[in-house]
């Protein structure tokens, strides 16, 4: 969006703060993010930058907390929580919120509004507070310090993503391509399959890729409901900063911002290519 | 199981409500043969649709029983009923290809590989698509769709085929030629045809027999040229083709006739008593616009009066006059652009005479 030929003083002057002000956005955002993957590089145990990494000096960069993350079973046994948890939540939030997507949006749904608003809650509700709730509830079941109980929570945490991304893919799905796969022989479990599923799945992919997230950097419920054996990546990073003062944290931190980048990036690409295939989009 | 002079549908007195307490189909009762092509015709809001909704097995019958040959299909979930049906906006499957999209129907009957090829190929050569089957719906035009809605509705051989206003979509052009594709298909394959349109041209068109349906209910179910020269009711006369109106009132019946006093000052006129309320209720006179002839003297025509020409337009094969005729300034005549026809002017006053078979006197 260039600037038109035709822009008097306040267009152009509103044209450059615009930009200054996105660029500033930006900056706040990523910076933070950035500034941890040369500091995890120290061969200093510091936070801060040393004189010799701002000289450029290869001498005072190393891989010593890279090393001491993948030696560490402190370290290697959360990374090994965390993805069983993740995975396994991702799982059950994804089929648990495709269905309930599916039946909210039958015609004929009764407390529709209702159910999506109880459905939801646990992305409104303030964390903490669901923490403390599940951690009390939980207790009194004997489902805290276990794997099923954090899988539970997170599970419900999750769920609220696939529900939404799912009910948005659905409103542009249309009712009558069901009808033709009925009409056509199909019983109602092979239309799911064959019809509805393979058209809605960019919005089930999205909705687990954000039930995964949220498990995976989850640490409130965490701390709340795991005992030692469930400590996570985040649980570990939590008792990094108080306990330990170790920049390993900082090497962890830099490993998941690669994965995350990668994730997003494979899943964005699979995206465009499976709409290119189905000829939902022109090219 | 079933014998020949068995319709292969029957609605029994079916009605619908969505709502509990408006019936959108109030009374509808049909018989359709093997091999007929039956339209139901009507205007948006009508009941139309959800009658084909209900035979597709989409929405329950809130009353009445629906038979597919001889047996009530009111409990059969609509994959078991073995229906084709071709969609309004078609309804191809977006992630398939046109091969793939045929094969459908033929995979969830569980039929071989090389079995399933074969009729697909010839599916698709029967709609003049040969070479089509590797494509996407997407990368198809309007009426290329269409013609893939169509065979994938006939692939897998069913002995009935509903249609839900296929040629909505399409522009007047294609609308015509497939108009007459699928009356092809249907006189080919003798397949039975349930067709739903709210166009009259294309009922008239295509069909054996037409529903004319309006608020819930069968106005007429007859022939193209029943409908069009024997209208039942004053809907049927104006909703099919065009039509001049009288209003009146009945003065005297005799066998199959009537005369009928009209409203606006025009005097006494002989028509057709089809349905009325009988000496001294009112009734709406129905003439075709081709079958009032101008310029007859009084005594030549049975009905004849004094009309003045409002307005002339030249449409090439005739000439489209508006006369005002006892307080009516929209009546239609048409005047055939042949050799020694009747030359008009606007202002002029004229007599326009017509038969009493011709005017059919109707319900008001």
């Amino acid at each position: 969006m260039a600037l038109p030929s035709y822009a008097g003083p306040l267009e152009t002057t509103w044209y450059y703060t615009f930009r200054f002000i996105c660029a500033c956005i930006f900056v706040f955002l990523i910076t933070p993010i950035l500034i941890i993957i040369p500091l995890s590089f120290n061969v200093e145990p510091y936070f801060t930058f040393t004189q010799g990494m701002l000289s450029f000096d290869p001498d005072a960069y190393s891989l010593r907390w890279y090393e001491d993350f993948i030696n560490n079973t402190q370290w290697t046994h959360s990374v090994k929580n965390s993805f069983i948890i993740a995975i396994a939540s991702t799982i059950l939030a994804t089929t648990l919120g495709t269905l309930a997507a599916l039946g909210l949006s039958k015609p004929h749904m009764p407390f529709r509004a209702l159910t999506m608003g109880v459905l939801i809650s646990p992305m409104i509700v303030p964390l903490i507070i669901s923490a403390a709730g599940m951690y009390f509830f939980y207790s009194s079941i004997g489902l805290d310090q276990s794997f099923l109980g954090i899988i539970l929570a997170h599970t419900v945490l999750g769920t609220p993503f696939v529900v939404i991304t799912v009910t948005a893919t659905l409103v542009g799905f249309d009712n009558s391509l069901s009808r033709a796969a009925a009409n056509l022989g199909a019983n109602p479990t092979t239309s799911f399959f064959k019809i509805t599923m393979p058209l809605i799945l960019p919005g089930v992919i999205s909705g687990a890729l954000f039930a995964f997230i949220t498990s995976f950097d989850e640490v409130v419920v965490v701390l709340f409901l795991a005992g030692f054996e469930q400590r996570t990546i985040p649980r570990q990073m939590w008792s990094g900063i108080r306990e330990q003062i170790s920049p390993t944290i900082l090497a962890v931190a830099t490993i998941l911002v690669m994965i995350s980048i990668a994730l997003l990036t494979t899943l964005e690409i699979l995206r465009r290519r499976n709409e290119k295939l189905r000829g939902l989009t022109p090219g | 199981m079933s014998d020949a002079s068995e319709p292969l549908v029957r609605f029994e007195s079916v009605q619908k409500s969505y709502d509990g307490e408006i019936l959108v189909v109030k009374d509808f009762n049909l018989d359709v043969a093997k091999g007929e092509f039956v339209t139901m015709l009507g205007p948006s809001g009508s009941g139309k649709t959800t009658c084909l909704m209900m035979l597709a097995g989409f929405e329950p019958a809130t009353h009445g029983e629906i038979y597919l040959e001889g047996v009530p299909i009111n409990n059969v979930p609509p994959h078991k009923r073995g229906i084709g049906m071709v969609f309004q906006n078609y309804a191809l499957f977006p992630h398939m290809t046109v091969a793939e999209n045929l094969a459908f129907p033929l995979e969830v009957r569980g039929m071989g590989k090389s079995e399933i090829s074969e009729k697909v190929n010839r599916a698709l050569d029967m709609v003049r698509l040969g070479g089509f089957g590797d494509r996407r719906p997407a990368q198809l035009s309007g009426g290329q769709q269409q013609r893939v809605a169509v065979s994938r509705a006939l692939v897998f051989e069913p002995s009935l085929v509903l249609m839900d206003e296929p040629l909505g979509a399409l522009d007047k052009n294609l609308r015509e030629e497939m108009q007459y594709e699928i009356k092809h298909i249907h006189e080919n394959l003798q397949v039975t045809l349930v067709y739903v349109t709210h166009d009259q041209s294309e009922a008239l068109t295509m069909s054996d027999r037409i529903a004319v349906f309006d608020d819930g209910i069968v106005q007429q179910l007859a022939s193209p040229s029943d409908l069009y020269e024997k209208p039942d009711n004053a809907f049927v006369a104006g909703f099919i083709g065009e039509n001049n109106r009288l209003y009146g009132e009945v003065k005297e019946v005799t066998g199959d006739y009537c005369q009928v006093e009209l409203e606006g000052g025009g005097g006494m006129v002989k028509a057709l008593n089809v349905n009325t309320g009988g000496v001294g209720s009112r009734t709406t006179l129905s003439l075709r616009p081709e079958r009032s002839t101008i310029g007859v003297a009084k005594e030549q025509s049975t009905n004849s009066l004094e009309a003045k020409v409002e307005e002339l337009i030249y449409l090439g094969d005739h000439i489209r006059s508006r006369v005002s005729l006892s307080g009516n300034n929209e009546f239609i005549v048409k005047v055939p652009n042949s050799h020694g026809h009747v030359h008009l002017k606007e202002g002029e006053i004229t007599q326009i005479g017509w038969e009493a078979d011709d005017c059919r006197a109707l319900d008001a």
